[in-house]
């Protein structure tokens, strides 16, 4: 799934990396507690967040993550953004809360971060 | 950044306690270091989440900190030393979820006594001393030579 196509399906906005939008993502993780990113992201994640303080784009940057969508309509503080810009890293915001967004991804075929499928 | 003779590359960074704006940026520059020079990227990404870890351990609870890393050929070592609290019992500090973090550092999105179970899992080698009233040091060590690696 590319972010364009995430970014339609949570229409959400671009705040950083609009031509980024090409990018494939192929799983995604959602959490607004960095101590957990940390101890389960893994390098190449979507990072959804309800966190907006530069640790969400600094967290992001140490694990490697593809992009992050802040949820709830939230939106990082300027140093997260000129991190983000400086790095290379895509920030989009959604109005979706964080599992209404999630529940949109998963069940469009992005799956979570520890790659387990739930029993059908 | 300093290289001597010996293929050693040397550098500090200082870490203020409860400096809550700049918490990460020590270990954003090491991760940038470690790019630059070349070293592997899964011991890129395991380094630079332990040194993030230890940064916030610092940012949370000490006064102040000092946060080093040394590259050898052999291997990549980051040593920790800080000026605070210290730890009371580090076997405790060292069980996944236990934490004495406070509300504001859970606003930070940490403080899950995550911190220092995740150093440990990402490094080849780590250990942890402390002195309650004075500090603690982290030694966290990564194998650069990949027969020895994790």
């Amino acid at each position: 799934m590319t972010l364009k196509e995430i970014k339609e399906l949570l229409q959400a906005k671009v705040i950083n990396g609009d031509d980024s939008l090409d990018v494939e993502i192929t799983f995604a993780g959602g959490s607004d507690l960095m101590s957990d990113v940390l101890a389960f992201g893994k390098p190449g994640i979507l990072l959804l967040t309800g966190l907006s303080n530069a640790q969400s784009v600094r967290t992001a940057n140490i694990i490697d993550a593809k992009a992050i969508v802040y949820v709830r309509g939230k939106k990082p503080d300027k140093m997260g953004i000129e991190l983000a810009r400086e790095k290379g890293i895509p920030l989009l915001t959604t109005k979706y809360m964080m599992y209404t967004a999630c529940g949109i991804l998963f069940s469009h075929g992005l799956p979570g971060v520890s790659g387990l499928t739930p029993k059908k | 950044m300093m290289m001597s003779d010996e293929n050693v590359l040397s550098q500090h960074f200082e870490i203020t306690g409860r400096d809550f704006s700049n918490a990460g940026k020590a270990s954003t520059s090491i991760k940038e270091i470690l790019q630059e020079i070349g070293i592997d990227s899964s011991i890129t990404v395991r380094a630079s989440i332990a040194a993030y870890e230890a940064e916030m351990n610092v940012v949370m609870y000490a006064h102040r900190g000092v946060l080093t890393l040394n590259i050898t050929p052999e291997k990549l070592h980051l040593k920790l030393e800080d000026e605070g609290p210290g730890i009371e019992n580090t076997d405790l500090a060292m069980q996944e979820g236990f934490s004495t973090a406070t509300d504001d550092m859970r606003e930070m999105g940490f403080g899950a006594g995550m911190g220092l179970p995740n150093i440990k899992k990402n490094a080849d080698k780590f250990e942890i001393s402390s002195i309650p009233g004075k500090g603690t040091s982290l030694d966290i060590i990564f194998c650069l030579n990949k027969t020895e690696k994790k």
